[in-house]
């Protein structure tokens, strides 16, 4: 019997182990898996590797989790925004690595990561230095740069709505790496706004099938991020 | 010297009106974050335009009103929006196969610097205590079909932001097709520059003055 529905945010993120490389989803606040975060900040994984757009706003969500020393390295395109207060202290303190990836270069590095392309040539950063080292070769006379692809070993990944076989639709623009980022973990933890029934969601209308998903867990209200950064909240975790 | 740029040359809402007549009707644009957000208020009537965002939204609406604000629909700068009737949302990387397959027509960015070469530095000033931050920018130079940059012809300190050779770290080399500032309307072809409109008050000689770039008149 297939049922990928787990009781709680903390049963979703069992298991994640120091080192792992974690996929996190959202642009800024619009898909962030909060809860999912927390739960990670509370189970305590260290040394994790995260692959996310941005990294963190204000004391909670992303942020959380780099504030409580769980993250050393972390893949992003964007990691400075006006509210990102931890990273930008812990980067310039050396505490923790950044790899800078262009935003198109990212999503495309972990859908090769899930569609089981070991690399691809892109013309993003020819001739800047983010392609400084990398494999540059020509196609049709123009120069390209080859990127390889990122697999991790979870994804955490905010939805709309889920049923017990994983099959996932999402909310407006809060889609983003969320379809990605199921393709390219061994484990894919999804929270969703709403579990449905099987056949609620129009098989024409799936957006992620449940094949690349293995733990969903139900949570009807999730925080707003912005919310809780406007109220300066802070998240430090629950002892286990 | 400010007083200059407010005395001579256009305004910022004139340059992006100035930009906004040069995007044609039918076109997929997607418009950088800043300045570059004022050119959808000025598409003349008459064309229809389709914004793309590149956190997933092809027909994007005005700025969502005040209450009315949805957390899960953003812009690229992460503003709340609104979408239009007709729009489609699609993940991010099907999001960067519209930029870098080149589906998108037109992108309208801002500059740190643009050479006579038509390169970009838009993204970094090298400066070692900043936090680097990329995004979709070198996407963007890479894949859209004609790049317009639009940014005041000088810095704050009067240096000349149309240059011989970039300084700052490139977003992109050979991209830019054309350069809209206070003071100029100014075309990158064949890796020349030339000024295809000069804003009232701007001489062609004030204009080189003010340009570190070998300018050409048409």
């Amino acid at each position: 019997m297939i049922n990928k529905i787990v009781s709680s945010a903390k049963e979703a993120v069992a298991g994640i182990f120091d080192g792992a490389t974690v996929m996190i989803s959202g642009f800024g606040e619009a898909g962030s898996p909060v809860e999912l975060i927390h739960a990670l900040v509370d189970q305590g994984a260290k040394d994790l590797t995260v692959v996310s757009n941005n990294a963190g706003s204000g004391h909670v969500g992303l942020a959380a989790l780099i504030e409580n020393r769980q993250v050393k390295k972390i893949l992003c395109s964007f990691p400075r925004t006006a509210i990102s207060v931890v990273f930008p202290e812990l980067y310039r303190a050396g505490e923790i690595e950044l790899v800078l990836v262009p935003q198109g270069t990212l999503a495309e590095r972990i859908r090769a990561g899930g569609a089981g392309v070991p690399a691809f040539y892109t013309p993003a950063t020819v001739n800047t230095p983010l392609a400084e080292g990398k494999e540059v070769r020509e196609f049709n006379g123009r120069q390209y740069v080859m990127e390889e692809a990122i697999q991790a070993d979870f994804a955490l990944v905010k939805c709309a709505a889920a049923d017990k076989y994983g099959n996932l639709i999402y909310n407006k623009t809060a889609r983003n790496f969320g379809p990605v980022m199921c393709m390219a973990a061994k484990t894919t933890i999804v929270q969703a706004k709403q579990v449905v029934e099987l056949g609620t969601i129009d098989p024409e209308h799936v957006v992620t099938p449940g094949i690349f998903v293995h733990r969903v867990v139900e949570i009807s209200n999730p925080a707003d991020e912005s919310k809780l950064v406007a109220e300066n909240e802070k998240y430090h975790g629950i002892r286990q | 010297m400010e007083s200059d740029n407010k005395i001579i040359g256009w305004s910022t809402g004139e340059m992006a009106q100035k930009v906004a007549m040069d995007i044609h009707d039918g076109a997929y644009v997607n418009l950088g974050i800043g300045i570059p957000e004022m050119v959808a208020g000025f598409i003349p009537e008459g064309r229809e335009v389709i914004y793309h965002t590149e956190n997933g939204l092809l027909g994007m609406g005005k700025v969502a009103e005040v209450g009315s604000e949805d957390p899960e629909l953003v812009n690229a700068g992460k503003k709340y929006v609104t979408a239009i009737p007709g729009a489609a949302y699609f993940h991010h990387a099907d999001s960067f196969a519209m930029i870098r397959g080149g589906h998108i027509d037109v992108c309208v960015l801002g500059a740190y610097q643009v050479s006579e070469e038509g390169d970009l530095a838009n993204w970094s000033t090298g400066n070692p205590n900043d936090i680097p931050a990329v995004g979709g920018a070198m996407d963007l130079v890479a894949g859209v079909k004609t790049i317009y940059v639009i940014t005041k012809h000088t810095t704050k300190t009067d240096e000349s932001k149309i240059v011989k050779q970039c300084t700052y770290p490139l977003t992109g080399k050979n991209v830019v097709s054309r350069i809209y500032t206070n003071y100029a309307i100014i075309d990158v072809r064949d890796k020349q520059l030339f000024v295809r409109e000069l804003a009232p008050g701007v001489s062609f000689e004030f204009l080189q003055k003010h340009t570190e770039a070998t300018l050409h008149q048409e």
